[in-house]
């Protein structure tokens, strides 16, 4: 797990077409490193997640992706086009959904995706723009302005603008921030089934771990670096780490007690209970034998997607801050 | 805890003063404008422009005739261009606008005035702009009474009731009663044109930066040069509407004179849209937003009007203002649609004005295309 060069698509078929092949890929903004040295391979079909905390290049690495940012170093292809020279080409067949709402909010929904499909110089647009307002469930709103459109209408209709040229390569940046559970499975849904059946290939963004473990494949990026990549459940085998999970009264002293007494780096709180993450398992269950009081259970559970990628953060800050 | 309401009034102008600071622009602008109002209005604007190029037709050389036109000079009203012209050349040189008086003496001028005969002399004025001609056409009828009393103290006696020994009589061409809508309404055009073309094109990709859709469009195969003419073609046809908004008014509001060739006005008027639309765009593509965006296009927009010679009249600025001044399209176009509609141009008059428009409009879109990334970096 801690190789971050082992190529693993146990997902995808290991024969199957590669669409993303980057290596060394990096930006550098004046005197900040927003993305540094960042490999990636991504195959047909495949969902691919990248997650990371704010500010850790995610958005950096997919612009220098599709030609909208020129990166400093690094080379690669993506969908068979070389990334440095022929941006033109990968933007025909690239869909890219932007983290924030990036279409007209003074034109209609069907102005907007008019527009889209004709930068696209999409074939038979008319009817696809229709197709696409039945598919999207926008054909009652097709002549709403976007800018009234609420947050879930919104995402729609842009996932809706990257699919209409039919890409075969889709970019999403956090499409589901701010998006009500409901819409979040069903979006999930959709990309899913495209994958599947029509071999599009997702490379996604998302800070959900329940988006994460949906993927095919994960990297994990902070400070610009990648930390970490594989599938979700190789993840989860090769995090030496060890979880317990404790309910009881006042959990936030407990956890204060837990870091500053005991000097453990990751006491978190997950819904009504506290976990205490670490590679050493003796050190847990000393503090938790000083601070524990007959109020509170403590139990040892499986981690999750969560506890690997903080517990990866708490040591990599200490690489680079 | 105490409250402090000082506390908070500091917050907010400390606030205002770090935001301030933040905003370059804004704050250059702040100091610039003022700074170049002082300037203009302080130095550049004239009201009263001396040094007119004059040019002299003379069918008469004695020393009455040479002081005539030594007072003209002294006076500082006039500057002689050339004091040998043929009637003709002096004709051709106020409807080019090379010069904007042209002083003619008669052949028998200097016999008739020793005779007593109160001999005419005339001063033809290029009258498209009555205030540049009034204060020298004034100051003309000061030198011709008194001169005569000067040069020839008995003459003034032989002719009766002290009446000046000779007569001047003033033409004021194209704008004989020297009406100012005549001069201010076909400038108009020019004004409005630059005033509206640059804001709107400036804010043309600014906005797009500033609402983020920059990055869905950069995100397409579209081609910079589809997005700048593509933002362009639309304001052109804006533009034309506001020409002939500005045409009907004139024509039937104003009863401005319309001599020259109305398609030729209107393609003069094409290339003076694309220039200032080009303007506009290149100042698009260096603002960080909006407000920038605007202010740019002030700070454009205060020369224009002021060293273009649509306010003040541009022969009354020193040599550096009409520099900047004939850097500016507006100036050209000035002198396009004055000669156009008031002395009824042709191409052939016009051309020498559309030189340095096409030349203005071909740097401000080399620039604009250059700074314009197809990139976010």
């Amino acid at each position: 797990m801690e190789n971050p060069q082992r190529d693993r698509t146990s997902a995808a078929p290991r024969e199957r077409e590669v669409i993303v092949d980057v290596r060394g890929l990096t930006k550098r903004f004046a005197d900040v490193l927003a993305v540094d040295g960042v490999d990636m391979k991504i195959r047909r079909g495949q969902v691919y997640g990248f997650l990371g905390p704010n500010g850790s290049g995610k958005t950096t690495f997919i612009r220098m992706l599709c030609g909208l940012l020129e990166p400093t170093a690094g080379e690669g292809t993506c969908l068979g086009y070389d990334i440095l020279t022929q941006q033109r080409e990968i933007k025909h067949h690239v869909g890219y959904m932007t983290q924030r709402f990036s279409l007209y909010e003074d034109l209609t929904v069907r102005e907007n995706l008019d527009f889209t499909a004709r930068l696209y110089g999409v074939a038979d647009r008319p009817r696809r723009v229709a197709q696409s307002l039945e598919e999207l469930g926008l054909a009652e709103r097709r002549n709403q302005l976007a800018g009234n459109l609420s947050g879930g209408w919104k995402q729609r209709l842009s996932l809706g603008c990257a699919l209409l040229h039919q890409p075969r390569l889709l970019l999403l940046d956090e499409p589901t921030a701010g998006v009500d559970p409901k819409a979040r499975r069903d979006f999930w849904e959709q990309i899913q089934t495209m994958a599947e059946k029509n071999g599009l290939t997702v490379l996604i963004t998302t800070h959900y771990m329940d988006e994460a473990e949906r993927c095919h494949e994960l990297s994990y990026l902070a400070y610009g670096r990648l930390l970490v990549r594989g599938t979700p459940a190789d993840l989860l085998r090769h995090a030496a780490i060890r979880v317990w999970a404790i309910r009881g009264p006042e959990l936030n002293a407990l956890a204060i007690a837990l870091r500053e007494g005991d000097g453990l780096e990751q006491v978190v709180a997950f819904g009504n209970a506290l976990h205490v993450v670490s590679d050493d398992p003796a050190r847990i269950r000393a503090a938790l034998g000083r601070h524990l009081t007959p109020a509170h259970t403590a139990e040892e559970i499986e981690p999750g997607l969560d506890d690997v990628f903080i517990h990866l953060m708490e040591k990599s800050s200490d690489n680079f801050s | 805890m105490r409250r402090s309401p000082q506390g908070r009034l500091a917050a907010v102008v400390l606030k205002e003063f770090i935001q301030m600071r933040r905003d370059r622009l804004t704050f250059a602008m702040m100091v610039g404008i003022p700074l170049m109002q002082l300037i203009l209005f302080g130095f550049a604007i004239n009201t009263d422009p001396k040094r007119l190029p004059t040019g002299i037709v003379s069918g008469d050389h004695s020393r009455y005739t040479r002081a005539l036109v030594a007072a003209m000079a002294n006076s500082g009203y006039f500057r002689i261009v050339d004091d040998d012209m043929t009637e003709a050349e002096a004709d051709r040189a106020i409807e080019r606008g090379s010069v904007q008086f042209a002083l003619t003496i008669p052949p028998d001028f200097t016999r008739k005035l020793l005779r007593g005969e109160r001999p005419r002399f005339l001063v033809e004025a290029d009258g498209t702009d009555p205030a540049a001609t009034s204060n020298a056409l004034r100051a003309l009828e000061g030198i011709s009474q008194r001169i005569w009393q000067k040069e020839l103290p008995g003459a003034t006696s032989r002719v009766a009731g002290g009446a000046p020994a000779a007569s001047l009589a003033i033409h004021a061409r194209y704008n004989p009663e020297a009406i100012t809508q005549y001069n201010i309404v076909p400038g108009l055009m020019g004004v409005v044109l630059t005033m509206t073309m640059v804001i709107i094109t400036s804010l043309a990709i600014t906005r797009e930066k500033e609402r983020g859709t920059m990055e869905h469009l950069l995100g397409t195969p579209v081609r910079p040069a589809e997005v700048m003419v593509g933002k362009i073609v639309p304001y052109i046809v804006v533009g034309y509407i506001q020409v002939v908004l500005v045409l009907l008014a004139a024509a039937f509001l104003f009863r401005v004179p319309v001599r020259g060739s109305i398609p030729l006005l209107l393609a003069c008027a094409l290339l003076f849209i694309v220039a200032n639309l080009s303007v506009g765009l290149t100042f698009s593509t260096v603002a960080k937003n909006q407000l920038q965006a605007v202010q740019m296009s002030f700070f454009f927009f205060l020369p224009s009007i002021l060293l273009s010679g649509f306010m003040f009249p541009f022969r009354g600025m020193p040599g550096w203002a009409q520099m900047i001044g004939s850097a500016l399209p507006l100036t050209h176009f000035l002198r396009i649609v004055r000669g156009i509609m008031l002395k009824g141009n042709g191409f052939a008059d016009v051309a020498q004005h559309l030189v340095p428009i096409a030349a203005f409009c071909a740097i401000a879109l080399a620039i604009g295309i250059r700074r314009y990334r197809q990139t976010l970096d």
